[in-house]
């Protein structure tokens, strides 16, 4: 192995870490705030790329047509628990903010869609699409049941698991995307090439990363976020709504989940059930970092990229499987150095 | 709400699975994988079942169509509940090797006979007591595998890299090629393995750059296919680059775009029939399948040739079983067996002519080398 292919090599491992950090970042968030494991995740990320990849053919009724059932459905939850409560006072707003807004996204990808506007725009409307639905998602499947054991919520995730992939072959096609390139540029310094694309990836993840923890330490609602996480009773005898935190820590998740679907469209192919792999590689990031530490999290995703791309030099039908085995000695070493204590059931 | 709802689709469903034979009706089977990650094959499948007609030879047919999600167990199970519930006459599927090979034993069980959908050699081969009941119409892969060895043998290739899934479809390639690679005297110097969902594949292109082959073949199906490829190009590399029928769909051409520019692949006669001679029988049962695919559900797949295919050896076989007994019964499966092992059937992929010893049937008239230009199928010269 030469310097060239050793400097290729990094550059890769670096470029998938960026997007398995961002991958940790949102599930030890969504995990922190609402006890969720969110095994779909990997969905969000791939319908990103799949919805961004359809509005390059001028294509959006798939996800367009999932964001109006799911407003009708929220709709009709808001309704129901309006009647249920005899408490009709803030019934409009809701509706508004349930179904009014996810059908307004639904109405604009549908017309803009064929237009065929241009790729910054195209970007804007995928993320803003896949956003939607995060909370949309928490307010049907998670909400009700808020309270359940993280067991409970567990199997509620991988349900939705696969009722996403089923739905992202109907929506998307058995076949792979790709999006096109945000640039085509190469830098070169002392021999080794870099390309453009990995250097943005990788920015724009460090970016959303230092995005997040200013929003997590300047910002009240950030702060009222961390506070849930800390102790969720205590947030909620000081004003948090439990309801509020757990929406908005789904919009961002499902935010950052579509970004990285996003970056990842022009790096590679992904298909309908692309995501699910990712997600998991973003899990063991996440599980190195305790499901619980930002800064170890986005390390172990680092691990985990470099890892992948050297074992797949070396040994390219291991790589999987040395990537999941390090799963293991990273439990044993967390089971032995932490005090585990039951906080539940 | 939502039950009710999934009650009555499930009573549908059921309705449909159920509407069986009517006695005296042919009942033809068909499992294969609409969902999983063998989708993208067994998609144009199921919308070719939905083409056939529903009479054959004056018979009426029923096509009880079912899907495995491309898993194994569930491919037994379809292929147990069709031979016990349904009392099918003959059953088809399933898309992929290793399904196939799992349902064989419900088949010879049943004494059923089966038409798989799937490649590999080890489907039909060796003829025995087993095998008898079952057999398939995709080209096996070492035909396919001799055409690329020959079309590198005379581009001058004299050593080769391979990179292929590591699955059954993989590791069934690369022990084809390496077989007709010796036999043409060219080495493989590098084989790397990759999976279909990785999002990259640079360590292993890499290291195949690095080991300077002449040729490179990438063993896989669909647009996964295109990864390697696109990063073949990437890393400049500048031999042949060669792709398995496996990739024939437009999906693959969407995908790889330019930088696919220039790649050989062997394929059924059905992907480029308007190139072929009228002089050859294929292009005609070729051009009526693929016009009347096209018109409904769009660009051609090989892949629905294959379940065509099986549609044209019933059509064969079904009138001469008919002669010696009524459908429904074990001598009617009997008759049909026995009808298909002598079929003789110009088809979409080539010309089946089967043998109690070869029951795919296909020769060299089942492949052309097709060359990928700015996103055509080219019959290379």
């Amino acid at each position: 192995m030469d310097l060239q292919i050793f400097a290729l090599l990094a550059q890769d491992g670096i470029t998938n870490g960026a997007v398995y950090a961002l991958l940790a970042l949102a599930l030890v968030l969504v995990f922190a705030v609402t006890r969720v494991i969110w095994v779909p995740s990997g969905e969000f990320l791939a319908y990103g790329t799949l919805t961004l990849a359809g509005l390059q053919l001028g294509k959006a009724s798939g996800i367009a047509g999932m964001l109006a059932v799911m407003a009708v459905v929220a709709a009709l939850m808001e309704v129901a628990k309006a009647i249920r409560q005899r408490e009709t006072r803030h019934l409009a707003r809701s509706l508004a903010w349930w179904a009014g807004a996810p059908l307004a996204i639904a109405g604009t990808l549908h017309l803009v869609a064929p237009m065929q506007p241009p790729f910054v725009v195209q970007i804007l409307l995928t993320l803003t699409a896949v956003t939607a639905l995060g909370p949309l998602f928490y307010r049907i499947a998670y909400q009700p049941i808020a309270e359940a054991s993280v067991l409970v919520l567990l199997i509620v995730s991988v349900a939705l698991h696969f009722a996403l992939l089923g739905l992202g072959l109907w929506f998307f096609g058995a076949e792979g995307s790709r999006t096109p390139p945000f640039t085509s540029a190469s830098y070169e310094w002392g021999g080794i090439r870099v390309s453009g694309q990995s250097l943005l990836v990788v920015a724009t993840s460090l970016a959303l990363i230092v995005a997040l923890a200013l929003f997590f330490n300047r910002t009240l609602y950030g702060r009222a976020l961390r506070a849930t996480a800390v102790n969720r009773v205590g947030a909620r005898l000081a004003g948090i709504s439990p309801t509020f935190a757990g929406t908005l820590t789904f919009t961002l998740g499902a935010l950052v989940c579509a970004f990285c679907g996003v970056l990842i469209g022009p790096i590679t192919t992904v298909y309908y059930d692309s995501g699910f792999l990712v997600s998991l590689k973003g899990f063991v990031a996440a599980i190195i970092g305790g499901l619980a530490s930002y800064p170890i999290a986005a390390a172990g995703a680092l691990l985990v990229g470099l890892l992948e791309a050297f074992s797949s030099y070396w040994a390219s039908a291991f790589k999987e499987v040395i990537v999941f085995t390090l799963i293991i000695p990273v439990l044993l070493w967390r089971s032995l150095t932490t005090h585990h204590h039951e906080d539940e059931e | 709400m939502f039950q009710r709802k999934l009650v009555t689709a499930l009573a549908a469903v059921l309705s449909i699975a159920f509407a069986g034979a009517s006695q005296a009706d042919i009942t033809v089977g068909v499992t294969l994988s609409a969902t999983g990650p063998a989708a993208s094959l067994g998609i144009p499948e199921r919308n070719t079942f939905e083409l056939l007609p529903t009479t054959i030879a004056g018979e009426k047919v029923n096509w009880i169509v079912l899907d495995d999600a491309s898993d194994t167990t569930k491919a037994v199970q379809n292929a147990k509940k069709l031979i016990g519930e349904n009392r099918v006459d003959v059953l088809v599927g399933s898309t992929t090797t290793p399904n196939s090979l799992a349902m064989i034993d419900a088949a010879v069980e049943g004494e059923t006979p089966m038409i798989s959908m799937a490649a590999s050699a080890r489907i039909v081969d060796p003829a025995n007591a087993k095998t008898r009941w079952i057999f398939k119409t995709p080209q096996s892969d070492a035909l396919m595998a001799d055409a690329i060895a020959i079309s590198m043998k005379a581009n001058g290739v004299q050593t080769m890299g391979y990179i292929g899934f590591a699955d059954a479809y993989g590791d069934g390639w690369l022990a084809e090629i390496k077989r007709s690679a010796q036999v043409t005297g060219i080495k493989v110097v590098a084989e790397e393995k990759y999976n279909r969902n990785d999002s990259s594949v640079t360590g292993q292109v890499l290291k195949l750059v690095a080991a300077k082959p002449d040729a490179i073949l990438i063993g896989a199906a669909g647009t996964p296919g295109a990864t390697p490829q696109k990063e073949l190009v990437a890393r400049g590399y500048k031999g042949k680059v060669y792709q398995t029928h496996g990739v024939a769909n437009p999906d693959f051409l969407r995908v790889v775009g330019a930088d696919g520019n220039g790649t050989l692949l062997p394929a059924g006669p059905m992907l480029v029939y308007e190139q072929l001679p009228d002089s050859n029988p294929i292009k005609k049962v070729a051009a009526e399948y693929i016009t009347a695919y096209e018109k409904k559900f769009g660009a051609r797949t090989t892949f629905g040739g294959h379940a065509y295919d099986t549609y044209l050896l019933l059509r064969g076989a079904i009138p001469e079983a008919l002669k010696v007994a009524k459908p429904g019964t074990k001598e009617f499966r009997v008759a049909l067996r026995d009808a298909l092992e002598k079929a003789n059937v110009v088809a979409t992929h080539g010309v089946f002519v089967m043998t109690p010893h070869d029951h795919n049937g296909l020769d060299n008239r089942a492949r052309v080398m097709v060359r990928i230009d700015n996103g055509k199928w080219i019959i290379a010269k």
